[in-house]
């Protein structure tokens, strides 16, 4: 058979996740890398404000409370003894990402620099602590290019440009992956012992997004289709600061280095949301306020948007009300030189696309879809389970973004994705290791394609009237008006059936590019029909909890309610249709209680 | 506004060589030139490839000719570009299709320069960081910020004559590790660069430092290598 690869380990996906499990798994198995981009376009690199750890390089700070703060910050359903293993493991993580020599921002004493995040706190007092280990405002950056360059140290092997089409499961047991090669056309069959996900989120399921065109969710799609459940999709974040109209992410560091979000009055409103830590406050509560104060007309003149104010004299005046002090107790203040020095991206980006200069105006943003809570159920070491017992899939593994371990239920704090990837890519890629020691090669199927050029063919060949670029407006429109920020039973209907009308529709498109040679057409038409199956599940998933939690925000449900609702979705697609089904939340130290910033 | 984008095209399954297209469509001038380019390909014409994804100016995909000069399509604005764009593939790498060229001779030169952190000493004892000092870390930040978007080695007819020079971007690679305060591996790095294909090579045309999206004073950078290679000292 042409095209067949044999591996002991596969990892789909080059992002941190991707690259850090594909890292430890070739120390000891024989591993390949396949990714739809060049490693180093993956969206990792677009992650801003800093990765999640009590260091305490700058004051006082504890694994415990961090592992506190993610437990309230998930609104009590992210389970308990994940968060503590990813929590514990942080520390230690980020020594060894600085090891590698990632370059972070340094204290004066020369430590790795750390800086505020929303939700997270000094549990004693309640206030902000200095938890996010920072490199400008492109940390997202230096750990994608620093994984990269370690992986190339150790020869790991990468088949770029290679597009995931279906994951082979033979006798209840991973057994491969069929691959588009985009430069041929050629189908690969990578026949491995284990198969580890890494293929990111799927933000291009909303209109305003800060996600990138690549981020379409296809290892979630794929696991669908092969009968794998998908865990919490309801739960999806929408980051509080994206540029106005294009959703580009505005770091939560902006935040953190003193900037307030400021409404049509010119007041500063939240406070009125979050006392305590105001505009730190967790993402999901954010976002909500700025809809609030919208919905009440005090957008900007009105319309639908809020400025995010990080002018020196702005950030020292609420500075100094506040109160807030420097490490060594001195009043906090800033000048225009510093915020450009720490957060010179973010100039950059709204400089480029505004024309606004944030040290001399202050910025407009919207909430912008930005991450996946939900995503492959697994357990802590990135196994993937299939049921409401936790049943492990033996040889299939997922990590990252699109992967469900719990650690954000229903609402993921800043910095804990860039320590998710790293810390469950690094478990997964040693557990797949391990796996595929002990194991032989589960035999390939007659046909190892034949699904994946099933799904390409029928693609290639409708012959209809409809137009991939038009039904993808129509859903990212139809989910950003009606399962965005805000959710009823009316409008998530109304969503439902808009999916519905699509995924018809889309049986009926016709393709202009008939080539084998980088069709990104047929990739764009295929990579919809993975968006338009996760809009469905979500949705579907989203329309059965009847209660608001997290980052699922239901008018006619506003209240959590944990007594019918503390537990886990879990949504299959089977003949067309999605089922669901729930499973409990690991609670171990922290009994819910009323979330209140 | 109207705008007219003049755009090559390459189809090897089909074509012997290759030729322009030209599509008109509406835009907002704060559209980026990227924006307009997936409407030819959603809208007009569905068989236009080109690479993208971030979109805002981070992932380096689609770094491409326009106007002549080299950019990342969705770090451009129209209004910075005009009404009358035309659009083509990097110059210096093989075409594939349309606006997608071979991207491999770059990254091959890019791992020619050992384009990772070495540093064989035992970490501190106590497992922590290694210290560096802020002004320590400060010395090579301009050089972290390259998202090899192959932007400035394209543009560098030092590289249009050979691919076997390495290219500005590979070069910004070995600035990062070479005065970084904690990497080990200056000694071999300098080496290598300082071979026929290395820094020989750059006659400071600048070219590459006005086509960084990043903003890179990449020809800056290659001075200080060059200084480095001559008087041994990394300061």
């Amino acid at each position: 058979m042409a095209n067949v690869h044999q591996f002991d380990v596969v990892v789909v996906g080059a992002g941190g996740a991707g690259l850090m499990a594909g890292l430890y798994a070739s120390r000891t198995a024989k591993t390949a890398v396949i990714s739809k981009l060049y490693p180093t376009r993956s969206h990792t690199g677009a992650a801003q404000g800093g990765i999640g750890a009590a260091l305490g390089n700058l004051e006082e700070d504890r694994p415990e409370w961090h592992t506190y703060d993610t437990v309230k910050g998930s609104d009590y359903l992210g389970d308990q003894d994940a968060i503590e293993f990813m929590c514990n493991e942080a520390p230690q993580i980020v020594y060894e990402l600085e090891h590698m020599g990632l370059p972070f921002d340094r204290t004066p004493d020369g430590r790795i620099a750390q800086r505020p995040f929303g939700g997270h706190t000094n549990n004693v007092t309640g206030k902000p602590v200095r938890r996010a280990c920072h490199a400008a405002d492109r940390t997202g950056h230096m750990i994608l290019q620093t994984l990269y360059q370690q992986c190339i140290k150790n020869n790991v092997n990468f088949f770029d440009e290679f597009q995931a089409l279906d994951v082979l499961i033979e006798n209840g047991k991973a057994a491969g992956v069929v691959a588009l090669e985009l430069a041929t056309g050629e189908l690969h069959t990578f026949h491995a012992k284990a198969v580890i996900f890494a293929t990111g989120g799927h933000g291009r399921i909303w209109e305003i997004t800060s996600n990138a065109y690549a981020l379409t969710g296809d290892g979630i799609a794929l696991a669908l289709r092969r009968g794998i459940p998908a865990e919490d999709m309801e739960f999806f974040q929408f980051h509080p600061t994206g540029i106005y109209k294009l959703g580009i992410l505005i770091t939560e560091g902006v935040r953190g280095e003193g900037g307030v979000l400021i409404n049509g009055k010119g007041e500063r409103f939240m406070p009125n949301y979050a006392p305590k830590v105001k505009d730190l406050a967790s993402r999901d509560v954010v976002s909500r306020a700025i809809y609030m104060e919208i919905r009440e007309g005090r957008g900007i003149n009105g319309s639908n948007y809020v400025y995010l104010d990080v002018r020196p004299e702005t950030v020292n005046k609420f500075a100094a009300l506040d109160g807030r002090t420097n490490p060594d107790g001195t009043p906090y203040t800033t000048t225009g030189e510093q915020i450009l020095k720490k957060l010179p991206d973010i100039i950059d980006f709204c400089r480029t696309y505004l024309g606004v200069d944030p040290v001399t105006q202050p910025m407009p943003i919207q909430p912008t879809a930005h991450y996946a809570m939900g995503g492959i159920p697994t357990n802590m070491y990135g196994e993937v389970v299939v049921d409401e017992k936790n049943t492990v899939l033996p040889g299939l593994y997922a990590a990252g973004e699109c992967a469900c371990v719990s650690v954000h239920g229903a609402n993921r704090l800043g910095t804990n994705s860039l320590l998710d990837i790293v810390v469950f890519g690094k478990h997964a890629g040693l557990r797949a290791a391990e796996y595929a020691k002990g194991t032989d090669f589960t035999p390939l199927p007659a046909d190892p394609q034949g699904f994946a050029r099933q799904q390409l063919e029928a693609l290639r060949s409708a012959n209809g009237k409809e137009n991939v670029f038009q039904i993808s407006q129509e859903m990212k429109k139809e989910m950003f008006d009606n399962m965005g920020v805000f959710r009823t039973q009316e409008t998530m209907t109304h969503a439902l059936n808009k999916i519905h009308e699509l995924q018809e529709r889309v049986k009926h498109i016709k393709l202009s590019d008939t080539g084998r040679i980088f069709n990104t057409e047929l990739l764009n038409a295929w990579e919809l029909t993975n968006l338009l199956d996760l809009a469905e599940v979500t949705t579907a998933s989203a329309l059965a909890r009847q209660e608001s939690r997290g980052g699922h925000a239901r008018e006619d449900f506003p209240k959590r309610d944990d007594a019918n609702w503390l537990k886990h979705t879990l949504a299959w697609k089977k003949n067309g249709k999605v089922e669901l089904n729930y499973k409990p939340v690991v609670i171990t130290k922290y009994q819910p209680k009323e979330r209140v910033y | 506004m109207q705008v007219t984008l003049k755009i090559f095209r390459y189809n090897p399954e089909v074509d012997k060589t290759f030729h322009y297209e030209t599509y008109t469509l509406e835009a907002e001038e704060t559209d980026r030139v990227l924006d307009v380019l997936e409407r030819v390909k959603g809208q007009i014409d569905g068989t236009l490839s080109f690479r993208r994804s971030c979109a805002h100016g981070v992932c380096g995909s689609d770094a491409l000719r326009i106007n002549g000069r080299n950019m990342l399509a969705c770090k451009t604005l129209i209004r910075d570009v005009g009404d009358k764009i035309t659009v083509e593939p990097l110059l210096g790498l093989k075409v594939v299709k349309d606006l997608i060229v071979d991207m491999e001779p770059f990254f091959d030169n890019y791992k020619r320069i050992l384009p990772y952190f070495i540093n064989d000493s035992p970490p501190p004892a106590d497992g922590k960081e290694r210290l560096q000092t802020p002004e320590q870390r400060a010395r090579f930040d301009e050089t972290t910020k390259c998202i090899l978007c192959a932007a400035c080695t394209t543009s560098c007819p030092s590289f249009w004559a050979s691919d076997q020079y390495y290219g500005p971007a590979a070069l910004v690679t070995a600035h990062r590790f070479i005065f970084d305060s904690r990497d080990e591996g200056a000694a071999e790095r300098m080496h290598i660069i300082a071979e026929t294909d290395g820094l020989a090579r750059c006659h400071t045309a600048y070219n590459c430092t006005l086509a960084c999206p990043r903003e890179i004073h990449i020809t800056k950078a290659i001075g200080e290598l060059k200084m480095a290679t001559i008087t041994g000292r990394l300061d």
